[in-house]
């Protein structure tokens, strides 16, 4: 079976090509490491997204409020469970995370549920519309966080086990960025592995590329679209929790700042390919990380500069999901 | 007389503002084949695709089985036995051959015997099993197309242009398999500019014109009167292939 495997190798060729301009061996790691961390957490937020959009055409600039909802409730669980936080052992620490964790996609789900019937359902296939009534759907979502959480930011504290650094000779790696590269990789496997070998999987590749035929089929599309948009919200919740102890900050604009990463990835991994997400989030978190070190003046534009390179030579993106 | 299978009456369909189907009437008979022929533009393509409940039909009654389903959502216009192989294939490119199939199949696993009449048909379908279908030649993509509108037994098949671009030995293929079908268990209805091939499988005929039916009744007396294929059709069978 003939793979694209191209889009695949600008990850190690981008890594490679940083090297000898970082120029040490220990930076370089600690930096591709927080690049690949950072992409993976990107990629949680992202895939849901990118989804729903092939799947039923439709553009959501509300996403965001779902991985601001996630922060907050995250935030509000792990700060009452400070006790837990605070203990010296692991697993109560990887427990206190568990739950917030748990609470967050729980309840960015179900505003998922209510946004997909309140917002988005009205304006199936229209673009326009979409755009504006998510956007301020966004714009509703922060005011009611600061309507609950007050209009400040809060501060969050890693547990201890998760504070500071494993080292490996000369290389520092941050313990936290290996658990958030290790849940990404999780939900990337369990993302693959549903898409490829059930059945659910298989509607929504075949949903993504010609909703109508699949409805032809006798499958529902409607329902499958709302199922995908409520685990797409609730992973921008799961995303939005890591994120927040990540930055260990969290602010009702916590959404709107990580959205035009999470759309710059989308757009490049091709709308509605969560092959070409994942590809997409690792070289944007890489990119991020490497210029954020090299040349810090031009970082807040070398995303928006791969996403042009990367256009330029594939303007569907990187994987283009075959549509009708 | 029995009851026909499918009956369509006053069928009024508008794409935006734009009216289509002026009130399309006419029966299509359990057990046979019927070919709907007409000019480019007629409106076969939009009496199929509001058949199966993809554009609504603003007026008028479609019956199938004695149920009315001019109101009904696709998916239980499909669910009731319905099966609609588009023009433009609509296959899968991103899923191979067996998962286009797979999903083909809603009521659970594919039955092996009808599986292996397939392949005795559609020979290529086997050879390329675990292919992604975006990789098969276009007459490769239009069996497969046919063959995930008949992986499971359909009481209606909608077919529309099955030939359409297809190499003289594919369409030889398509024939066998049509008729197998036709004197089992499916009924068809089918939309075809290739008149070779609709005057050896028709049985009735449906002749549109500007949105209307303009003519229905046998394949063979259709077949027989070059006038009043000139007149509906502008050219007669035996010019066109």
């Amino acid at each position: 079976m003939k793979r694209d495997y191209l889009p695949l190798l600008l990850i190690p060729v981008l890594a490679a090509a940083s090297f000898p301009l970082v120029g040490s061996w220990s930076s370089w790691v600690t930096l591709s490491v927080a690049g690949l961390a950072m992409g993976l957490m990107i990629f949680i937020m992202a895939s849901g997204l990118t989804l729903t959009f092939g799947l039923m055409d439709v553009l959501n600039f509300g996403h965001g409020a779902f991985i601001a909802v996630g922060a907050f409730v995250a935030a509000s669980v792990m700060l009452a469970l400070g006790a837990w936080m605070g203990a010296d052992s692991l697993w109560l620490n990887l427990a206190a995370i568990g739950l917030a964790v748990l609470a967050a996609m729980a309840v960015s789900g179900a505003l998922g549920l209510a946004f997909e019937r309140v917002i988005v359902r009205p304006v199936y296939g229209q673009h326009l519309k979409q755009i504006l009534v998510t956007t301020g759907g966004l714009i509703v979502a922060e005011q009611l966080l600061k309507v609950v959480w007050g209009p400040d930011q809060i501060t969050l504290t890693r547990p201890a086990a998760l504070r500071g650094a494993i080292l490996l000779g000369d290389v520092a790696i941050e313990k936290y960025r290996l658990l958030a590269m290790a849940i990404g990789l999780a939900v990337f496997a369990a993302l693959a592995l549903t898409l490829a070998r059930t059945r659910i999987g298989l509607l929504i590749r075949a949903g993504v590329e010609n909703g109508e035929m699949v409805e032809s089929l006798g499958y529902r599309i409607r329902r499958l679209f709302v199922g995908v948009f409520v685990v797409g919200s609730a992973l921008a919740g799961l995303g939005g929790a890591m994120w927040g102890l990540y930055q260990e900050t969290v602010t009702a604009a916590i959404g709107a700042q990580v959205i035009v990463l999470v759309f710059i990835v989308i757009i490049i991994g091709g709308l509605g390919s969560v092959g070409g997400c994942f590809v997409g989030a690792l070289l944007v978190g890489l990119t991020a990380n490497y210029i954020g070190f090299l040349a810090p003046k031009v970082a807040l534009g070398s995303n928006i500069l791969l996403m042009a390179l990367i256009l330029l030579w594939r303007p569907q993106g990187l994987y283009p999901v075959a549509k009708r | 007389m029995a009851e026909p299978l499918l009956s369509l009456r006053g069928v009024k369909t508008n794409i935006g503002r734009y009216h289509i189907l002026h009130g399309v009437a006419f029966d299509v008979a359990e057990g046979g084949l019927t070919m709907l022929l007409g000019r480019n533009g007629a409106g076969k393509t939009t009496t199929l695709r509001t058949i199966m409940g993809l554009w609504r039909a603003a007026e008028g009654e479609i019956r199938f089985a004695g149920r009315d389903i001019a109101k009904m959502d696709t998916p239980d216009i499909a669910r009731l036995g319905i099966a609609y192989v588009p023009e433009s294939m609509a296959i899968f490119a991103d899923l191979t051959v067996q998962e286009n199939l797979i999903l083909a199949a809603r009521s659970g696993p594919i039955d092996q015997k009808r599986l292996d009449w397939i392949f005795s048909r559609f020979e290529a379908l086997k050879r390329f099993w675990n292919l992604p279908a975006g990789h098969l030649s276009g007459g490769q993509k239009q069996m497969l197309a046919v063959a995930r509108a008949i992986i499971e037994p359909r009481r209606l098949l909608l077919i529309d242009e099955p030939t359409k671009g297809l190499a003289p030995a594919i369409i030889a293929h398509m024939i066998a398999a049509f008729r197998e079908l036709k004197d089992g268990e499916a009924t068809l209805l089918v939309v075809e500019q290739n008149f070779a091939f609709a005057r050896q499988l028709g049985d009735a005929v449906a002749v549109m014109d500007d949105g209307r039916v303009a003519h229905t009744g046998g394949m063979a007396a259709f077949a027989a009167d070059a006038g009043l294929q000139q007149h509906l059709l502008g050219m007669g069978m035996d010019t066109h292939q």
